[in-house]
């Protein structure tokens, strides 16, 4: 953990002194010991305070951490064989969004997420988990031979939205986003979608039409970046903050307003700080689910039932 | 018409009149600045007579000029929650819904209708740019659903006349949800064995254009409509160059292979019966006797 959000000053000074003080003690200065246990306490108790009263700006931070989990740690450390697959058949391989087979707790799964790359080469390769339409494409390809073979579908959400390019633009990102959404409410396997960081619009929903719905504490999922819905109603990105307050993006609101089914607990100072702990806790909500959706028996009906899940939605708020 | 009557008189009577003339008798041209008597205006489909130029209509001047004269009915949309999320900017959203509905006369962005086209059954759904720019919230994502019920009980077929800037930023993520929302609507009608058919209109953008607008059978734009995904602004913005010539424009996107076919709004009526009429009576006895009757492929 070396990068700080803004709003951790505090407890990004008191890291640093914890940090020096260990390094006395481990040179063998014993007097600052207690010291160390007393600072150390109260880190930890301005990282609680802090967390508990996070802003939705805040959150929006947090959420585009980068060193916030990414889908690759998730395939990782979740799925054994994980074998990707690639490319669309049509145009290109996108490395914006990742797939491919692989085994969850046993059993096969289509694994699918957006990934953003670790540090710049790595953010630029997958062009900052911004997909071109290749990437929903071959979205499709996975949903469809997941359908096939009657494998049960995870998705993983994490993109700041659709890149807007012109080739972007040029090879049909609409459509290949409106197809992706098409499948998805098409298919008879079980979908699971997770959003894990940034769940941002267009690009976010290609990968969001599932039977169960579940999303980090910190993450965001909104129509619009509030950087944007900022500089369209008040022509200025200063008003973020206000714009991410009146969007409604977090988990919380989410489950208020019966998007999600599952709003997943971070351990208190979020994901980038306990990466390994946050997998788990997503593998282990992601199994429950998967049982539960399993148990439920002819697939014929879980269509029926994904397509009624989102006719419902927003009309009983 | 002569350019007399067509040009200096206008100015004159603009000059002379300028108090007595009601406003809307003379209009000018966006593309052209051109002046165009509003009768004209009105005969022509709202399509000005002197660059061509496609102007934005509402579902009034649409229900109109398609349907077979007197047969359709606007069906009442079931109500939504309104405002969701509480949602103020410079203005309270509860009150921009007002004065929308007061200056276009209309309840949403959206307005649905049953009638036939050449004697098909046919339900429109017409998105209406004036309203909030057509934008899609839960109302948008309902009148689809209703559309497409209507159409299955009707046994009739489902067109989608688009014209928005995209998702209702309004009701936040509840309008991304009319994404999937309205894309079941339309993947229901071709379960149900009917033609759907979407005719994309200056400018169809954003998340409409991400669902439904995307999914026809068959897909029309009209010429020369701001057709994409994200608007040319933001592509502008991210690559920091200036944009090709035509970029995101039906012809360009006819080139790119993204739609059928761009029609004139005064052919769209024509296109969509000879269309429907394929799709819903495979087996017309007519055919031959048209074949005979043209002078098609005799001479060559």
């Amino acid at each position: 953990m070396d990068s700080f959000l803004d709003f951790e000053k505090d407890i990004s000074d008191l890291n640093g002194k914890i940090k020096e003080l260990r390094h006395l003690v481990s040179s063998g200065d014993t007097n600052v010991a207690e010291e160390l246990v007393r600072l150390e306490a109260s880190a930890a108790q301005l990282l609680r305070q802090t967390y508990d009263k996070l802003t939705p700006w805040q959150k929006a931070q947090v959420a585009r951490h980068p060193e916030r989990p990414h889908f690759s740690d998730y395939a990782r450390v979740l799925l054994s064989e994980f074998t990707p697959l690639a490319g669309d058949r049509t145009y290109a391989e996108d490395a914006a969004i990742l797939g491919g087979l692989g085994r969850f707790e046993g059993r096969t799964v289509v694994a699918i997420g957006h990934e953003k790359g670790e540090g710049t080469e790595g953010r630029v390769d997958h062009n900052f988990g911004m997909a071109h339409p290749e990437g929903y494409r071959k979205a499709v390809r996975l949903f469809e031979l997941a359908d096939r073979f009657g494998i049960p579908v995870l998705t993983f959400i994490d993109t700041p939205g659709a890149y807007p390019g012109v080739e972007a633009e040029e090879r049909g990102q609409a459509e290949a986003i409106a197809r992706a959404i098409e499948t998805c409410l098409g298919i008879d396997v079980p979908v699971i979608s997770i959003i894990i960081g940034e769940g941002g619009s267009g690009g976010a929903i290609a990968l969001g039409v599932a039977d169960r719905i579940l999303m980090l504490g910190y993450a965001i999922y909104s129509v619009i970046s509030p950087e944007g819905c900022a500089s369209i109603l008040w022509r200025s990105s200063e008003r973020s903050r206000d714009a991410a307050e009146m969007l409604r993006m977090t988990s919380q609101d989410m489950l208020e307003l019966g998007i999600i089914d599952e709003a997943v607990e971070e351990p208190i100072g979020g994901a980038h700080r306990f990466p390994e702990e946050t997998i788990e806790l997503v593998g282990r909500s992601i199994g429950r689910h998967l049982l539960e959706l399993e148990g439920e028996g002819r697939s014929s009906d879980r269509r029926v039932k994904r397509r009624q899940k989102f006719i419902d939605m927003g009309t009983s708020l | 018409m002569s350019w007399l009557s067509n040009f200096v008189r206008p100015r004159i009577q603009a000059l002379v009149r300028k108090r007595e003339t009601p406003e809307n008798l003379w209009l000018t041209c966006d593309e052209c600045s051109q002046m165009i008597f509003h009768r004209d205006l009105v005969a022509n489909q709202h399509v000005c007579p002197h660059c061509d130029h496609h102007m934005r209509i509402g579902p009034h001047e649409r229900f109109s000029a398609l349907f077979d004269a007197n047969s359709f009915q606007r069906i009442e949309l079931p109500s939504v929650v309104v405002d969701p999320l509480k949602f103020k900017d410079e203005k309270r959203y509860v009150d921009r819904l007002k004065e929308n509905r007061q200056q276009t006369g209309e309840d949403e962005a959206v307005s649905v209708a049953h009638g036939t086209i050449d004697e098909m059954p046919t339900v429109i759904a017409c998105q209406n740019f004036a309203f909030m720019g057509g934008s899609m919230g839960l109302a948008t994502g309902e009148a689809m659903l209703s559309a497409a019920q209507l159409a299955i009980l009707q046994e009739a077929s489902l067109i989608s006349i688009s014209a928005t800037g995209g998702a209702r930023m309004q009701e936040g993520i509840l309008s991304l949800m009319q994404m999937p929302r309205t894309t079941i609507a339309v993947t229901q009608v071709r379960e149900a064995g009917l033609p759907y058919i979407s005719v994309l209109t200056d400018p169809t953008t954003g998340g409409v254009t991400a669902s439904f607008a995307m999914l026809g059978d068959v897909t029309i734009a009209e010429p020369r409509a701001l057709i994409g995904f994200a608007g040319p602004r933001v592509i502008e913005n991210t690559i920091r160059q200036t944009l090709p010539s035509g970029f995101q424009r039906s012809e360009y996107l006819l080139d790119h292979g993204m739609v059928d076919m761009v029609v004139p709004r005064k052919e769209l009526r024509e296109t969509l019966i000879r269309l429907l009429g394929m799709l819903r009576r495979p087996h017309s006895t007519s055919s031959i006797s048209t074949i005979d009757s043209t002078q098609e492929g005799s001479s060559s």
